[in-house]
C-alpha cells in the first residue's frame, strides 16, 4: 500500500466517525460526530484544530492515530507516512503509537501515574517500542527539558508528578510526546486548564519543540487567539463538519464563513464605564482569611462594589479570588476585618445572618452542571427563592417564573424540563434566573463564564450587563480572563497570592504605568495576532537583559 | 426501557415470592401448625412435598415460611434503611465532631460480629417478632449508614447543596430535597442486596433456635426442623434451603440490573 513519495505526510480522506447512543426510553440511535472530514498535513507544519465543545476536534486529533473513545465507529482512510493505519489492525496500531505518533492530552495532572517518578513515565513509551535505550532515552529527556525551560533538568525527572507545577508538567508531557521522536504530534487542548502567566510558557515551549525537531503537529483548541500564535494553517469546525481551513493569517484577517467571523470578533462588548457612586453598597475591609492549615489565603484585602455596578476580580488560580467570595457570602467567616453592606455590618458566619440579608446576597457558580439539583426541574429551581424568600405559591409563582425565565431569554417550555436537557449556556442562564428571583442587589459571579464556549460565553455576558440595567444589580465579578473584564467591569481588583495588587476604576487600572505582575498578566493574554506571541517573548528578554 | 432477560426473571421471580407471602393463607392446602399424615411421608396427590417431621404439610409449612421469613427481613430492611440512611445523610451535612461521634459508635458496633451480637442480644431478650425486627434492623443499619453517609459525603459537596444552604435552608430540606432524591440509586441497589443479607440472618437464627419459634415456621427453622432426616435420605430439608437460595439469587438479580444503570448514568464514558 506504499504511495508516491510527493503525498502528503499525513493525510485523512472522507473520515466519517459514528457512534450508537441509547437515550432512555427510546431505540438505539446512531450518532454522527464527525462527517466527510478531509485533512492534509506536511511534516514540520502545525494544523490548528479549532471549534466549540461538540465540535469534534479532539475526536479527530484521535482518529488520526486510529482510535476512538468508547464504541465509536471510524470509517473513511487515514493515510500516515504512505501507510493506511485504519484497516491495519490493532497490532499495527499499537506498533504505531507511542512511536510514530504521539499524544498531548489537556489534564497532565490526570495522564501521569501519581505513584511513579516522571522519568520513569517520560521514556516508558521509546524504551516499551524499541527506539532507545535507557540510557539513550534518559538523556534525550534530560536535554528536552532543558530545551523547554524546566528547571534543572539534570534533576527534573526524579520528582513525582505532585511535587512539579501545573505548568511544568504539561510540558514534561510535551518531553514525553517527543522523547520516541515521533513524526506527528496530537496537541489536545495543552493550555486550556494553565493560567494566562503560565500558558505562554507552555505555548513558547511547544513552539520550539514542534520547530527544533521539524515533526508535524494537530493542535486542538477552542481559543483562537491561542492556535493562531502556533499553527501554519487552521481548520474551524462545528458539529463534525469542516467550516473553512486556511492559513492562520487568513483566518484571523479575512475570514470567509459567518462562524469563523463570530470566532474572530467574539469579545467585542461595547461597556461604558460607570464612575463610583457616594456610598458604597458592599465594603469589604481590611479582610484576611485562612483555612484550617492556618496559612492565610487572603491578607487585609480592601474592595468596594458600588450599586448597580461591576468589579472585577482578577487573579491566576491560588490568587484568593474564589476565597473573597466565599468570605463574602459567609462560608468562610474572615480571621480579622469586617464586611458592611448597605451601611449594616454583615455578620461574619452563614448561620447568624438573617434571611433578607442571604437574599441581598447571591452567587453564580462556574460549572452550572453542578450549580444545579439534577433530580429538580427548571421550574422548581427557579421557583423555590421565589417561595422561601416571597411566599410565593402556586399560579403566582408559576407566573413569576415564566417572567424570569423570559428575562433570561428562554421560553416557556422550558419550565418542566430537567438540567440535564440542557445545554451549557442554558443551563448558566436558569442559574442567572435563580439569582434573580431573589431580587438580589449583589451578585457574586464565579468564573461564570470559563467553562462555556466563546460565543456562548459572549451571550451570558450580555445578558448579564442587559439585566444590570434592567433590575440595577451589581456584579462582584471573578474571573481569570482579562478579556472578559475588559468587556464587562466598572472598576477592577487585581489579586496575587492573596494580595490586592491593584485596585481601582478600569480606566485607571488598565492604564500604564503597570506594576509588574499586571504588566504580566496583562501581557500574557493572546491577542489574535500572528507573531503576538514573539513579541511578547521579545520584549520580556529585552527588559530582563536593560534591568 | 430495556430489562435484560436475567433482571426479568429476577422481577417475575421475587414478585411471586412476594404474592406467595401476601396470599399465603389462601394458597396454602392445610393449616400451618396442623398435623396431617405420618412423619416424614414421601410426595403423594395429597401432600404435593410430603410432610415433615412431626407430620404437617410440607408445602404448607413453606408457604407460610416463606411469608415469616420475607415480612420479617422485609420489616427489617426497612428500618435498617430508614434509620441508617437518615442518620448517614444528617451526619455528612452537620459534619464536624457531630459526624465524628457518630460514625465512631457506628463502627463500634460494627466492630463486634454481626452474628454473635445478635446472639447475645436475643439469648437476654424474648424472642418476638417485633424484638427479632429491631434486631435486625438496627445491626443492619450500621451498613447503610455507612453507605448513605459515604453517597452523601460526596453530594453535600456540589455546588447546588452550597447554593441552597446560602439561600438559607434548613437542614431537613437539604437532607431531604437536595440530598435523598440523588442518592436514591445507589441504595435502591443496597436495599436489594441487604434484603438478601436480611434473609440469610434471619434463616442463620432460627436454624440455631434464636430466631422464629416454633410452631410457627420459617424456611431456616424448617431447614433446622427437618435437618435429621437428610441422614435417611429424606430431602424434607433441602425444599427450604433451596427456596432461601432461589429468593436470593432472584432478588440479587434486580438488584444487579439497577445497580448497573445507576452506574451507567454515573459513567458517561467507556459503558
Amino acid at each position: 500500500m506504499a504511495k508516491d513519495m510527493d503525498d502528503h505526510f499525513l493525510d485523512i480522506k472522507n473520515l466519517r466517525i459514528e457512534a450508537t447512543i441509547y437515550p432512555p426510553g427510546e431505540a438505539a440511535q446512531n450518532l454522527v460526530i464527525v462527517e466527510d472530514i478531509s485533512l492534509t498535513l506536511e511534516k514540520g507544519k502545525v494544523l490548528g484544530l479549532i471549534g466549540e465543545s461538540g465540535a469534534g476536534k479532539s475526536t479527530i486529533g484521535l482518529a488520526a492515530m486510529g482510535y476512538g473513545r468508547g464504541s465509536v465507529k471510524l470509517s473513511g482512510e487515514v493515510w500516515l507516512g504512505g501507510r493506511e493505519i485504519l484497516n491495519g489492525g490493532i497490532g499495527g496500531l499499537r506498533k504505531l503509537r507511542g512511536k510514530e505518533v504521539t499524544y498531548v492530552s489537556q489534564s497532565a495532572a490526570a495522564s501521569f501515574n501519581p505513584a511513579k517518578r516522571l522519568m520513569e513515565q517520560i521514556i516508558e513509551s521509546a524504551i516499551e517500542h524499541g527506539v532507545a535505550g535507557k540510557a539513550e532515552a534518559e538523556a534525550r529527556a534530560v536535554r528536552l527539558f532543558g530545551e523547554l525551560g524546566l528547571p534543572d533538568p539534570e534533576n527534573f525527572g526524579r520528582r513525582f508528578p505532585h511535587q512539579v507545577s501545573g505548568g511544568q508538567l504539561q510540558r514534561a508531557m510535551t518531553v514525553m510526546a517527543l522523547v520516541p521522536e515521533p513524526d506527528l504530534i496530537i496537541f489536545d487542548e495543552p493550555t486550556t486548564a494553565l493560567d494566562v502567566t503560565t500558558q505562554i510558557d507552555v505555548l513558547a515551549a511547544i513552539k520550539k519543540a514542534i520547530k527544533n525537531t521539524g515533526v508535524a503537529a494537530m493542535y486542538i483548541t477552542h481559543d483562537l487567539a491561542v492556535v493562531a500564535q502556533v499553527s501554519d494553517e487552521i481548520l474551524v469546525l462545528r458539529g463534525g463538519q469542516k467550516i473553512e481551513r486556511n492559513t492562520a493569517e487568513a483566518i484571523i484577517t479575512t475570514p470567509a464563513e459567518e462562524y469563523t467571523k463570530a470566532l474572530v470578533s467574539v469579545r467585542s462588548i461595547e461597556h461604558e464605564e460607570k464612575l463610583p457612586t457616594e456610598n458604597p453598597m458592599l465594603e469589604v475591609r481590611n479582610i484576611s482569611a485562612a483555612y484550617s492549615n492556618n496559612i492565610k489565603v487572603l491578607d487585609d484585602v480592601t474592595v468596594e462594589v458600588h450599586a448597580g455596578q461591576t468589579l472585577a476580580v482578577v487573579g491566576e488560580s491560588g490568587s484568593g479570588k474564589s476565597t473573597l467570595a466565599r468570605v463574602i457570602t459567609g462560608l468562610l467567616p474572615p480571621s480579622e476585618g469586617e464586611i458592611i453592606f448597605d451601611g449594616q455590618t454583615l455578620t461574619k458566619r452563614l448561620a447568624d445572618r438573617s434571611k433578607d440579608d442571604l437574599r441581598q446576597l447571591q452567587m453564580i457558580y462556574q460549572m452550572a452542571d453542578t450549580a444545579m439539583n439534577p433530580r429538580q426541574t427548571v421550574g422548581t429551581i427557579i421557583g423555590r427563592p421565589l417561595e422561601f424568600y416571597f411566599g410565593l405559591k402556586g399560579a403566582e409563582k408559576r407566573a413569576r417564573v415564566i417572567e424570569l425565565l423570559d428575562e433570561i431569554e428562554m421560553g416557556v417550555e422550558f419550565i418542566d424540563r430537567y438540567p440535564a436537557e440542557l445545554s451549557g449556556g442554558q443551563k448558566q442562564r436558569v442559574c442567572i434566573a435563580r439569582c434573580l428571583a431573589a431580587k438580589p442587589k449583589l451578585i457574586i459571579c464565579d468564573e461564570v463564564t470559563s467553562a462555556l464556549d466563546p460565543l456562548v460565553a459572549d451571550g451570558i455576558l450580555k445578558l448579564l450587563l442587559r439585566l444590570q440595567k434592567i433590575e440595577d444589580v451589581a456584579y462582584l465579578f471573578i474571573t481569570h480572563d482579562l478579556a472578559t473584564v475588559k468587556a464587562i467591569a466598572d472598576s477592577i481588583a487585581v489579586m496575587y497570592q492573596g494580595r490586592l495588587v491593584r485596585y481601582g476604576p478600569k480606566s485607571q487600572v488598565l492604564a500604564p504605568p503597570f506594576d509588574d505582575y499586571t504588566d504580566l498578566l496583562l501581557s500574557s493574554v493572546p491577542e489574535m495576532k500572528i507573531g503576538w506571541l514573539e513579541g511578547v517573548l521579545e520584549h520580556r528578554k529585552m527588559e530582563s537583559a536593560g534591568n | 426501557m430495556r430489562i435484560p432477560i436475567s433482571a426479568l426473571i429476577g422481577l417475575v421471580m421475587t414478585a411471586s415470592f412476594f404474592l406467595m407471602a401476601l396470599f399465603a393463607p389462601w394458597i396454602a392446602p392445610y393449616g400451618m401448625a396442623e398435623v396431617v399424615g405420618g412423619v416424614w411421608e414421601p410426595r403423594s396427590a395429597e401432600h404435593l412435598l410430603g410432610t415433615d417431621n412431626i407430620g404437617r404439610d410440607l408445602l404448607t409449612r413453606m408457604i407460610y415460611g416463606g411469608r415469616t421469613t420475607i415480612i420479617i427481613a422485609t420489616l427489617a430492611t426497612i428500618l435498617s434503611f430508614t434509620l441508617g440512611s437518615f442518620l448517614g445523610f444528617t451526619a455528612a451535612v452537620i459534619g464536624g465532631w457531630v459526624d465524628q461521634v457518630m460514625s465512631r459508635l457506628v463502627d463500634l458496633l460494627m466492630s463486634i460480629p454481626t452474628l454473635i451480637f445478635a446472639l447475645v442480644v436475643l439469648s437476654v431478650m424474648p424472642v418476638t417478632l417485633p424484638v427479632l425486627i429491631l434486631v435486625m434492623g438496627l445491626l443492619d443499619s450500621t451498613r447503610v449508614y455507612r453507605l448513605s453517609r459515604a453517597v452523601a459525603v460526596d453530594i453535600n459537596v456540589m455546588d447546588f447543596v452550597e447554593s441552597a444552604k446560602l439561600r438559607g435552608e434548613g437542614r431537613m430540606w437539604v437532607i431531604f430535597r437536595e440530598i435523598l432524591p440523588n442518592a436514591l440509586s445507589p441504595l435502591v441497589a443496597e436495599l436489594g442486596l441487604r434484603f438478601i443479607f436480611a434473609v440469610l440472618f434471619l434463616s442463620t437464627l432460627s436454624f440455631l433456635g434464636l430466631g422464629v419459634q416454633p410452631p410457627a415456621s420459617d424456611w431456616g427453622g424448617m431447614v433446622k426442623e427437618n435437618k435429621e432426616g437428610i441422614v435417611f435420605g429424606i430431602n424434607a430439608a433441602l425444599y427450604p434451603a433451596a427456596a432461601i437460595s432461589v429468593l436470593a439469587i432472584s432478588v440479587n438479580l434486580v438488584a444487579d440490573w439497577v445497580l448497573n444503570r445507576t452506574s451507567d448514568l454515573k459513567g458517561g464514558r467507556g459503558g
